[in-house]
């Protein structure tokens, strides 16, 4: 017997390929934001207390 | 049958990064920034730049994470209005799991690059500022009561007090004037868009003044905040927050505030057409209405940016403020 016949949409592998990949980047510079961010609030408030000491 | 329908929907539109970022809600992301950096400005306090724009950076990203939260919660309703079906998830974009987790993940990174960068009094506003948003508002208030803005509006008035907290330390009460005028000019600002689209809540079933209390009720009510909204705005003027620059848009800006509030008033905004009358003229008098619902809604944009402006140059270009009461 014939199986029924399950009309699936058009899949645009390449259009999800790069989807994913933009989402990729976006998450990475995202997050090496971060980092940087935190980075640069540490040393400023570091800075901030050692400055009166000398 | 269901598995293709889902397969369907997730494999016909693919989620872009920009769908993430519609998430944030980015239009209601600036005015927030805006408000929070003159609240930031209006301190008066020495602050490192870098440490300021991470703590407008904190804010921003704390709205965007309630936005996100908002379209996970809302996404029932917002797929039975117009204005928000194309929304990332109710178009079937991004699924509501991922819009939550967003929204989680933002919100605690948010507070607590806040704490880390500015004080505890700022992360503890903004902490509660989303929650307010995301649990009393859209989880509560706004499927429950016809007073869903007026109470749930605190969430948009807040962060000019955030600002102020990240920059001093401190909220002292011109802080909390800041946001009393956002919270006053909430009411008149969301009831003129509701005006004219109540058919729109009707059907997703939100209880807004117009669909609950009829459109007279919400016109009169728009008349009576604006009329509060007048004074408020004033008020810095006499409190040392505000100069003559500041004065004269919120004393002028008022004026027409009102005059736009009063025409809405005597219109026939949101009204179903008179059955009565024959013809086009049925809906003329209808149309004519929402046009000036439509202006108050305008032109209240323009008036809160341009007291919020006046500020943030007063205070940057150094402008004494009068103290009309001292």
């Amino acid at each position: 017997m014939m199986p029924e016949t399950i009309e699936r949409p058009r899949y645009d592998a390449e259009a999800f390929r790069k989807a994913r990949a933009g989402r990729n980047i976006a998450l990475g510079l995202g997050l090496m934001a971060f980092v940087i961010i935190v980075f640069v609030v540490s040393v400023i408030r570091m800075g901030a207390n050692v400055q009166p000491h000398f | 049958m269901t598995q293709p329908a889902a397969i369907k929907i997730r494999a016909a539109v693919p989620a872009l990064w920009s769908d993430y970022l519609q998430l944030l809600k980015p239009r209601v992301m600036s005015l927030v920034v805006f408000t929070a950096l003159t609240g930031l400005v209006c301190a008066d306090t020495a602050m490192n730049p870098v440490l300021a724009g991470v703590a407008i950076l904190c804010i921003a990203v704390g709205a965007g994470a309630s936005g996100a939260l908002n379209m996970w919660y809302d996404a029932d309703i917002d797929a039975r209005m117009r204005r928000t079906r194309g929304r990332p998830v109710p178009a079937g974009k991004v699924a509501g799991a991922e819009a939550l987790a967003l929204g989680v993940t933002l919100s605690l990174f948010s507070v607590m690059l806040m704490g880390m960068t500015t004080n505890w009094l700022a992360a503890g506003l903004l902490a509660f500022t989303i929650l307010f948003y995301a649990v009393v508002y859209t989880m509560w208030l706004k499927r429950s009561t016809a007073q869903n803005i007026v109470i749930g509006g605190l969430a948009g008035a807040l962060p000019p007090a955030i600002g102020w907290a990240a920059a001093s330390g401190d909220a002292p009460l011109n802080a909390w004037l800041l946001v009393l005028i956002i919270f006053v000019w909430t009411p008149p600002h969301f009831w003129a868009l509701s005006l004219y689209t109540a058919e729109d809540y009707a059907r997703a079933g939100v209880p807004m003044m117009p669909v609950v209390k009829g459109a007279a009720s919400t016109r009169r009510q728009i008349f009576l905040y604006s009329l509060a909204l007048i004074p408020v705005c004033l008020a810095p003027a006499f409190t040392g927050l505000g100069g003559p620059v500041y004065l004269a848009i919120a004393a002028t800006g008022g004026l027409v505030f009102l005059l736009l509030a009063w025409r809405v008033l005597r219109s026939k905004a949101g009204d179903a057409p008179d059955e009565r009358i024959e013809g086009e003229d049925r809906l003329y008098a209808v149309r004519a209405g929402a046009k000036d619902a439509r202006n108050l809604f305008a032109v209240s944009i323009l008036y809160l940016a341009l007291l919020f402006a006046a500020l943030l140059g007063e205070h940057l270009l150094g402008v004494a403020p009068l103290e009309l009461l001292s």
